[in-house]
């Protein structure tokens, strides 16, 4: 597979790492009422999607940088790519991810 | 050395003669030739024997579909057993086996299987060989292993390299025949960046095997002028020998390029090239393979595809048989009777299945038309065929046609679904194809030259306008359309005859009707039930007789039995190419430590860890025994000083305005107050409340910290340091680098340790204990200006200082600091050491934080803060985690103190039984302490801290190695910490 970085330009997926689904930019507040049972969630449910999904890849053999990578996980076609510091920070404004 | 069969002029070389043999007989033949074609042109028909009836068997077809004739080549280390003679490109000196025999190719004692074959049809070493179960490994299949079987490898390592590499190309043409040829041309003239790959060494495919005419030329000059064009393009890459074998995600493909296999010798060079082929698009003309019609006795020797007898003809100036009879269900058949009959090759007779055909015969050949071939004749080579009308022939060759399938493969290997095409009675490329691929000519079902060479163009033009390329028009070359109907039929009803579908796992008609019998319903079972399809060739000539035999059998049509999935790799590839350079000690990078050279010199002994190789223990002259190395310099380190090189401790700068507060939601314990100039123990723990990792975090300023990781964690702890600060808090200004390698760290342990340092340290700094106390860190420097970070932390429990200097100065930092000691008897000590030392002192590691283990359960449920918001810290408090009577890190030393602990032993409570309920903990770490004179361990066991000085079993069933201990505290040695202080 090819990702498409948005600085460094298309990039073999050997070069990253995978970890997941992108819903962990989402960390639980640590001081809600319901922390322990927000954050069980947060860790451990994950929609097993066949279609479009958001995931995390870290570009360990390059910049070191991690992103949100928008893919069909049935074709593999990848849809957008974001820098995932990008996202977060538009959730941490209060934005919907 | 005549070559009774060398018929006419072709593409070989008549000069130099190569000489070849083949079961030690000597042969001659000519550069251009295939060993397959120099055997025939020898006259050699038979070249093998079946795979599990031990048939006689000839050579098959002209490429790399070949079922038969599968050969061992040369001898000793170099062995290469299941390579087709039809793709074996001959050299001089050129050596080749038969395989699959006992005793000789003629005379094989195992023919008595063919015998057998009433009781060894579809699924008979399933039935046969299911009890008693404890006979198949030790008897049944060893003996079937034996008898049916390819060829044998040496069992020696592969002396031959392999290498690997990347290309990249606008467009990637896989296949180099009239419609690739016109696509590589029209991409090449446009000016785009263009790959030609092509399996054979003769790039030109069925060009040089056919006789048309194109511009008024041959077919075969016509490619060559093709060639010799692109060849002078500097945008063209042409790659011979290269079988694009896979096509992957997003236009990759994986291509096998074979570099010295038509070489006597490799000469020190890579054999074979894995490319992984980047392509923006690519056009798919991977041709056609022709297939065969089932009828009886159709395996013999000089039985053969109908467009691989007209190759050996044309390209290779081989006739296949004195008197050639055609077998055929289409137009194509017809072709291979015409050319034969030019180069005056006798023909004896074309045998049509359809009773009505729109093409003629050359003259003097008769037709039977409306008739089927039904058995032959000829025990180690054709000698007669039997028609259905009654005739019977003398031929020695017959030539065999079912018409040809498009090589649809390579658009299979994602979500391609093939479709059947009635008219050309062949299933075509369909569903969705590999991102950016096109498919021309044959390929795609364009079956005539005229077709081709129009689809190759046209298409590669509609790709061009996509990359926005222009295309320069160029009209057509001039061909005249070929006799191309063609007919579904694929199997003569052959009565108690045995009719072939696949020669290669010799499989019958019958095999597949009684596998539909048996409940076989898909394909893909019948594939597994009867192996049809299987192995080197897999299945090219042989699967649409199965597939139709199958549907005749269910009462389906073609289309709905459909076809078994494609996958890669198109023809073999051999795991050394995939392996390439990534072989025994270059499997993985090795990392060695800055000191190694001094390690390596001074009597070390290494040892792996991850990637690095690290001195475990250095042998004095004298020494014998591990233990003896290894006892000395723990001793010798807690008596007066000893060294260790621990660079490979992970290290991870920590820079910005905001690196206290990352620190201190990346740790579990706090660190927000932790003041310039000194250190701190860190715990990390993951999310879900596990301790992750540990280490230690150096204030060097207020903006930056230097964090050290374990050794194994170091890429983990650095990754998830990345997400943290990336994913988790965007918002900090904080930045990471990973300075692991960048300096070569030393710990300076024992009573002497600063007195060493001290010859060493520039007198500007003072690290006298009350100016550098436990704990404390700064950057400094040694030896007259050399730039240095000293660190005051002791994972031995002995004053221990870590210095690091810049890796270029790690080796000579390394005999400086032994120099330094030499008066205090300093010594290296390897991991070993460090070992026992860190377990006397009771400092957990790798073995304790195993990925199970809570801080609690380490002792260190305290240090995690609950005044702020840190990874792991929420989870951590999960009810089970935080149980009362939970596991504690304790010590362990046996009652009888001659005994030796053993770590993984468990434990359970001396009257109980070693039972799983009745588990109690287990023993993590080991070790022999010199300086206590008996074994000593560590441990987690239920509620241990309340436990100590209780006696419980150790039980090690397993190595019979079950004895009691007792729980004592985890820190054997100075439990109050004064030395570290000192």
């Amino acid at each position: 597979m090819i990702i498409n970085h948005p600085y460094l330009g298309p990039r073999d997926a050997a070069e990253f790492v995978y970890l997941g689904d992108a819903s962990l930019l989402e960390r639980p507040d640590w001081q809600s009422e319901d922390a322990a049972s927000e954050f069980h969630d947060y860790l451990h449910l994950r929609d097993n999607v066949a279609g479009e999904m958001r995931e995390l890849w870290f570009h360990e053999q390059g910049d070191r940088s991690w992103l949100v990578v928008t893919r069909n996980t049935i074709t593999h076609e990848v849809i957008k790519v974001e820098m995932a510091r990008d996202v977060a920070q538009k959730i941490s404004n209060g934005a919907a991810a | 050395m005549k070559q009774e069969f060398r018929i006419a002029e072709s593409k070989v070389e008549k000069e130099p003669i190569l000489h070849f043999s083949f079961n030690g007989k000597t042969y001659a033949g000519h550069k251009g030739d295939t060993l397959a074609s120099a055997l025939l042109a020898n006259g050699v028909k038979m070249v093998g024997r079946s795979f599990k009836y031990h048939r006689p068997r000839g050579i098959f077809s002209c490429g790399s579909e070949e079922p038969n004739a599968l050969v061992t080549l040369k001898t000793g280390q170099d062995v290469e057993p299941n390579t087709r003679a039809t793709v074996i490109e001959l050299y001089d000196g050129l050596e080749a086996h038969s395989q699959n025999h006992m005793g000789s190719l003629k005379y094989d004692l195992l023919a008595f299987n063919d015998i057998l074959s009433p009781f060894l049809s579809a699924g008979f070493y399933y039935k046969t060989f299911m009890w008693p179960a404890a006979f198949w490994e030790k008897l049944y299949e060893p003996i079937i292993r034996r008898a049916a079987g390819l060829g044998a490898l040496s069992g020696k390592e592969d002396p031959e390299t392999y290498d690997k590499g990347f290309l990249h190309c606008d467009l990637l043409v896989i296949g180099s025949g009239s419609s690739g040829l016109m696509s590589a041309l029209t991409a090449g003239r446009a000016g785009a960046s263009v790959i030609l790959a092509d399996e054979d060494f003769l790039l030109g495919g069925r060009l040089h095997m056919e006789q048309m005419e194109i511009d008024g030329s041959s077919s075969s000059a016509w490619a060559d002028k093709a060639i010799a064009e692109l060849s002078s393009m500097p945008n063209v890459r042409i790659m011979p020998r290269t079988t694009i074998y896979g096509s992957y995600d997003h236009g990759i493909f994986g291509a096998l390029e074979r570099k010295t296999d038509h070489l006597k010798s490799s000469d020190g060079k890579p054999r074979q090239v894995l490319w992984r082929v980047y392509s923006k698009r690519s056009v798919l003309a991977a041709g056609a393979t022709e297939r065969s019609i089932a009828f009886g006795n159709n395996d013999r020797p000089g039985i053969m595809m109908a467009g691989a007898v007209r190759a050996y003809a044309n390209r290779f100036g081989v006739g296949t048989g004195k008197d050639i009879a055609v077998f055929t269900n289409n137009d194509d058949g017809w072709h291979t009777a015409r050319d034969l009959a030019a180069k005056g090759v006798n023909v004896k007779a074309i045998i049509d299945s359809r009773s009505h055909v729109n093409i003629t015969a050359p003259e003097g050949v008769q037709t039977h038309l409306g008739t089927n071939v039904i058995n032959t004749k000829g025990r180690h080579a054709l000698s007669s065929i039997t028609l259905s009308n009654g005739e019977t022939l003398d031929v020695d060759c017959l030539a065999v046609s079912g018409g040809w399938s498009s090589n649809v493969h390579l658009t299979c290997h994602q979500r391609g679904k093939p479709q059947w095409n009635e008219q050309i009675a062949s299933f075509v490329p369909g569903g969705e194809l590999p991102v950016g691929m096109s498919v021309a000519g044959a390929a795609n079902g364009s079956m005539t030259l005229a077709s081709a060479l129009q689809t190759g163009r046209d298409t590669t033009i509609e790709v061009l306008k996509d990359l926005g390329i222009k295309a320069i028009k160029k009209a057509l070359p001039k061909v005249e359309d070929e006799a191309s109907e063609t007919s579904v039929f694929f199997h003569v009803e052959s009565g108690k005859n045995r009719a072939w579908i696949d020669l290669q796992n010799d499989v019958t008609a019958k095999d597949v009707k009684q596998s539909h019998l048996e409940g076989y319903r898909s394909v893909e079972h019948l594939k597994r039930y009867t192996t049809l399809g299987m192995a080197t060739d897999q299945g090219k000539t042989s699967n649409m007789l199965g597939l139709a035999v199958m549907a005749d059998a269910s009462g389906k049509t073609i289309p709905q039995t459909g076809t078994t999935m494609f996958r890669p790799p198109y023809t073999p590839v051999p795991i050394g190419a995939l392996a390439g350079r990534s072989r025994g000690k270059e499997f993985r990078p090795t990392r060695k430590t800055p000191s190694h050279k001094w390690a390596k010199a001074n009597g070390a002994e290494f040892v792996e860890a991850g990637n690095w190789l690290r001195a475990q223990w250095y042998t004095k002259p004298g020494e014998s025994h591990w233990r003896e190395s290894t006892d000395r310099e723990a001793l010798a380190t807690r008596k007066s000083v000893g060294i260790c090189d621990v660079t490979t401790l992970g290290k991870i700068d920590v820079q910005g305005k905001d690196a206290a507060e990352f620190l201190n939601k990346v740790y579990a314990n706090a660190f927000g107050k932790l003041g310039v100039g000194k250190v701190r123990y860190g715990l990390m723990l993951r999310e879900d409340g596990i301790v992750m990792d540990d280490g230690t975090a150096a204030r060097m300023s207020d903006t930056h910290f230097v964090v050290t990781t374990t050794t194994a964690n170091a890429v983990n702890v650095y990754r998830h340091m990345e997400f943290c600060r990336q994913c988790l808090w965007p918002q900090m200004d904080v930045s990471l680098i990973s300075t692991t390698e960048q300096w070569a760290q030393f710990a300076v342990a024992g009573p002497n340790a600063r007195k060493l340092l001290q010859k060493i340290v520039d007198k500007e700094h003072d690290i006298s204990n009350d100016a550098f106390p436990f704990m404390a860190c700064g950057e400094i420097s040694v030896c007259g200006g050399t730039p240095a970070r000293l660190f005051r932390i002791s994972f031995s429990g002995e004053l221990a200082y870590e210095i690091a200097v810049p890796t270029r100065y790690g080796n000579s930092m390394m005999s400086i600091l032994i120099k330094a000691g030499e008066k205090f008897d300093a010594v290296p000590y390897g991991t070993e050491a460090l070992g026992v030392m860190r377990i006397e002192k009771g400092h957990a590691a790798g073995n304790e934080l195993c990925g199970t283990t809570t801080a609690q359960d380490l002792g260190l449920g305290r240090m995690v803060s609950k005044k702020k918001d840190s990874i792991g810290n929420t989870l951590s408090e999960r009810e089970y985690l935080t149980r009362k009577d939970g596991l504690n890190l304790v010590g362990f030393k046996p009652v009888d103190e001659s005994k030796s602990l053993q770590a993984g032993a468990h434990f359970i409570t001396k009257e109980s039984e070693p039972t799983m309920a009745n588990d109690e903990g287990w023993m993590t770490s080991v070790c022999y302490s010199p300086n206590l004179g008996y074994s000593i361990g560590l441990g987690f066991i239920n509620n241990g801290s309340n436990r100590i000085g209780e006696t419980v079993t150790a039980a090690d069933p397993l190595r019979g190695n079950t004895l009691d201990v007792e729980i004592v505290s985890a820190h054997f040695i100075d439990p109050e910490g004064e030395r570290l202080r000192a």
